[in-house]
């Protein structure tokens, strides 16, 4: 987390407005002001998550109440989530996690690279043509690859092999970040090494992945995340078979209008499951997430 | 509209050159479709022009070649074989092989009934021995659909390889006549890791995404030219195409019959102004916070910051829908404040079109500042310091900085992220679904399927039609529209941005 000193930007400092005031003493305020809004803010965004973890550990109710603090606390809604499916379900998501960061990153890899570097016949028509289907809305597929998923038997309780094979299937489209990142490794160590005698397939591997880390590491990270959080294709291909559920589908309907009730504290300890883990890693790997984004938002 | 030539528009105040520009805009639409007509038109002859020379370059390669090439227009891969290239001819020739027998198998089934997308249906008959009723399968529209697709996909990457196998023949037998070897088995596997390196990397990536995307989405838009619908499946098996039948109904161009015009506008106009709101709150808030934290004499910067970061890594679907249950009618938030005697009865939150729509909007705010605020820091950081600095000398005060130096360099830089931002707000299936459902209900508009609700944007209007009501035809037809608009978007401000640099400028 040293790195994020990097990012300080420079100071944008007001002039004071009225000459009796020091500089000094205008700064003083404008801080104090700062740093209330900052903490207003903190408090606003971390109040939900409090709010889970503490509700989670709430027995007394398993329903909504009008106050933060449990009366009474226990583990009562952990030992409760052993008692349903909720363990399968997780078990499932990091299943796909896994599975999908792995090829995923190989996909999205071989994309960005090839389209950096490599000046081929219909690349521009190719970038175009992907770009435009980034605009038709994705949610239709969903309805034609479950029967596609169907006819492989890859639905319902085998439902985690099938979203595999879909995430990391169409995850050629999101090569933008990883190319700008590859636009930037100059194009002269290529050359240098191409003269030295060495192939394509050397300089890639010998030369760009090991510069390309950070990149790669994003790219794992994202790919890794996001199955944790995806809930409308997973419950689509799972079709309410609690068995190929992930654990946001499985979650979800636990807040049914018939099921919420009983299971709402159950679902703020299942989400504070789901989430430790994620923190956790993202925590660790935050500054190479840092710079994907950034670097992502300013290549367009 | 007077023109200006470029150095009267350089005299111009800025906000003379922004009208100036947007004017420009519009007074260029007629000859922007002009050009874009021919560009199309243009693009027909080269199109033209290329299949008949393709045409002419095949007849010659006939005429003039040796009898292992004209063999090979009906052999494929046989001159290749003949001369050495094994590997490359006996592909060729299973390719061949593959395809006749999947067209004489089956290919030539699904194409031959693509018009009419079947025409014996499912039939249930008595079965006198079993004494039960039995369900017989005939045709099945949806897969005739998909294998027609598929099919057609087949026929046309073989006739690609049936034209690269005539140009390998003709190039073969010119190195030959020049007297050079020609590559052999191993030059064509070694060139596949080197000159040919792109094509082994991009295989796998391109077919996923053919399959995956492209098929799929063809397939969608085809269905909005039929009465597809659920009922269909696994009973009946047969629906057929109605032509624009579709648009009719939601854009109701023609008088009678059902009109879904008037919900359409009210729920596109919704959806621009959500993505509006959504995309520039963020914007901003989010700058004004990477700023807040950035300051000079700000301490603890690591702990804003990493505060904020952690909501990033939250999944979506927990805090959107813990958040969501926090402002519901018998929620935390109510709860805590009749408590306290704020109020007297249960806010609305969910329950009021306008609450909603603000809560929607205010939560997106709660969800989107982190992202902006990491965004907004790395290219803060990037704004040269003199420019501040001599700023100062001049005199300018920080809000002057702020709108002079900052704000315009974070456009500039910024401008193809807030158009791909609004895009994606447009879309923004997740915060609405998850945090309202489209909520509160919409009773007087009129939808083809599911309950619209007053904070539903066209893509979960378009989610509740094809899954609740499994009315695919209908969200297909919206699917095509928001393709429509989306691409309208982008035109305009691709076109009104500062030109966007070239990417070989990075390397």
């Amino acid at each position: 987390m040293s790195e994020m000193n990097q990012l300080e930007t420079p100071e944008v400092e007001s002039k004071p407005k009225k000459r009796h005031m020091g500089i000094k003493t205008q700064r003083v305020i404008s801080n104090t002001i700062i740093h209330i809004l900052l903490v207003i803010m903190s408090v606003v965004w971390l109040v939900p998550f409090v709010c889970i973890v503490l509700q989670s550990f709430r027995v007394e109710s398993t329903w909504q109440v009008g106050y933060i603090v449990p009366q009474k606390w226990g583990f009562d809604n952990y030992i409760a989530l052993t008692k349903t499916d909720f363990f399968t379900w997780y078990l499932n998501t990091f299943i796909i996690a896994v599975f999908t960061a792995l090829f995923q990153t190989i996909v999205v890899l071989c994309m960005s690279y090839t389209l950096s570097r490599f000046r081929f016949r219909g690349r521009k028509g190719l970038m175009r043509f992907m770009l435009i289907i980034g605009m038709f809305p994705g949610m239709l597929s969903m309805i034609i690859l479950y029967r596609i998923l169907a006819d492989l038997h890859l639905t319902q309780g085998n439902a985690v092999p099938g979203l595999i094979l879909v995430y990391v299937a169409s995850s050629g489209m999101g090569y933008y970040v990883s190319k700008g990142f590859f636009d930037t490794i100059p194009k002269s160590l290529d050359e240098a090494a191409r003269v030295d005698g060495a192939t394509r397939m050397q300089v890639l591997f010998k030369i760009i992945l090991p510069l390309a880390k950070p990149i790669v590491i994003y790219t794992i990270l994202t790919a890794f995340m996001a199955p944790w959080a995806d809930f409308v294709f997973a419950r689509y291909i799972s079709m309410n078979t609690s068995q190929g559920m992930n654990v946001a589908v499985g979650l979800y309907s636990w807040l049914n209008k018939d099921q919420i009730a009983g299971k709402y504290t159950t679902f703020c300890a299942g989400g504070v499951l789901v989430a430790i883990p994620v923190t956790v890693l993202f925590m660790f790997l935050q500054k190479y997430y840092v710079s994907g984004v950034t670097g992502g938002a300013v290549k367009g | 509209m007077t023109k200006y030539t470029e150095l009267e528009y350089l005299k111009l105040s800025k906000w003379r050159k922004f009208l100036y520009k947007i004017a420009c805009f519009f007074v260029g639409i007629p000859g922007w479709f002009v050009n874009l007509f021919k560009k199309i038109g243009s693009a027909f002859k080269d199109f033209g022009i290329s299949v008949k020379d393709d045409f002419v370059d095949i007849f010659t390669t006939f005429k003039n070649g040796d009898y292992k090439t004209r063999l090979s227009f009906v052999i494929m891969g046989f001159g290749s074989i003949a001369r050495g290239q094994i590997l490359r001819g006996v592909l060729f020739l299973l390719f061949e092989l593959v395809f006749i027998v999947y067209m004489i198998f089956w290919g030539g089934y699904w194409i031959s009934m693509l018009p009419s997308l079947g025409t014996q249906g499912a039939i249930k008959e008595y079965d006198p021995i079993y004494d039960t009723y039995v369900t017989t399968y005939y045709d099945d529209s949806f897969k005739i659909l998909l294998y027609g697709i598929l099919t057609i996909f087949f026929i046309v990457a073989f006739l690609y390889t049936w034209r690269l196998n005539v140009k390998q023949n003709a190039i073969a037998e010119e190195i030959l006549k020049s007297g050079k070897p020609l590559k052999g088995t191993k030059d064509d596997l070694k060139s596949l890791v080197d000159e040919q390196f792109h094509k082994t990397l991009l295989a796998l990536p391109l077919t996923g995404i053919l399959v995956f995307t492209v098929m799929p989405m063809i397939f969608m838009i085809l269905v909005a030219f039929t009465n597809y619908s659920g009922e269909f499946d696994g009973k009946n098996n047969l629906f057929s195409w109605v032509g624009l039948e579709n648009f009719n109904q939601m854009l109701g161009w023609s008088a009678g019959g059902v009109n879904y015009a008037a919900t359409f506008g009210e729920v596109l106009a919704w959806t621009l102004i959500w993505a509006f709101f959504a995309t520039f709150t963020n914007y901003f808030l989010g700058m004004l916070v990477a700023m807040m934290i950035n300051k000079k004499g700000i301490r603890l910067k690591k702990v804003w910051r990493t505060i904020l970061i952690v909501t990033i890594a939250v999944p979506q679907f927990i805090s959107l829908l813990y958040v969501s249950k926090m402002f519901a009618q018998d929620g935390l938030v109510n709860g805590m404040l009749l408590d306290w005697g704020w109020i007297d009865k249960a806010l609305p939150f969910w329950t009021d079109s306008t609450w909603a729509r603000v809560m929607v909007i205010v939560i997106n705010i709660w969800i989107g500042i982190p992202y902006l605020m990491l965004i907004a820091t790395g290219i803060l950081m990037n704004i040269p310091q003199d420019l501040y600095e001599s700023a100062k000398i001049d005199g300018a005060n920080a809000f002057q900085q702020y709108t002079k130096i900052t704000l315009p360099y974070m456009l500039f830089v910024t401008g193809p992220y807030l158009l791909t931002s609004f895009i994606s707000n447009m879309n923004n299936f997740n915060v609405i679904y998850l945090l309202t459902g489209g909520a509160p209900t919409n009773a007087a508009a009129l939808s083809p399927g599911g309950s619209l609700g007053y904070t539903d944007l066209l893509i979960t209007w378009l989610f509740k039609i094809a899954i609740n009501d499994s009315k695919f035809y209908m969200a297909s037809v919206i699917g095509i529209l928001v393709f429509i608009v989306v691409s309208v978007i982008s035109l305009i401000v691709y076109s009104l941005l500062p030109s966007t640099r070239n990417e070989e400028d990075f390397q």
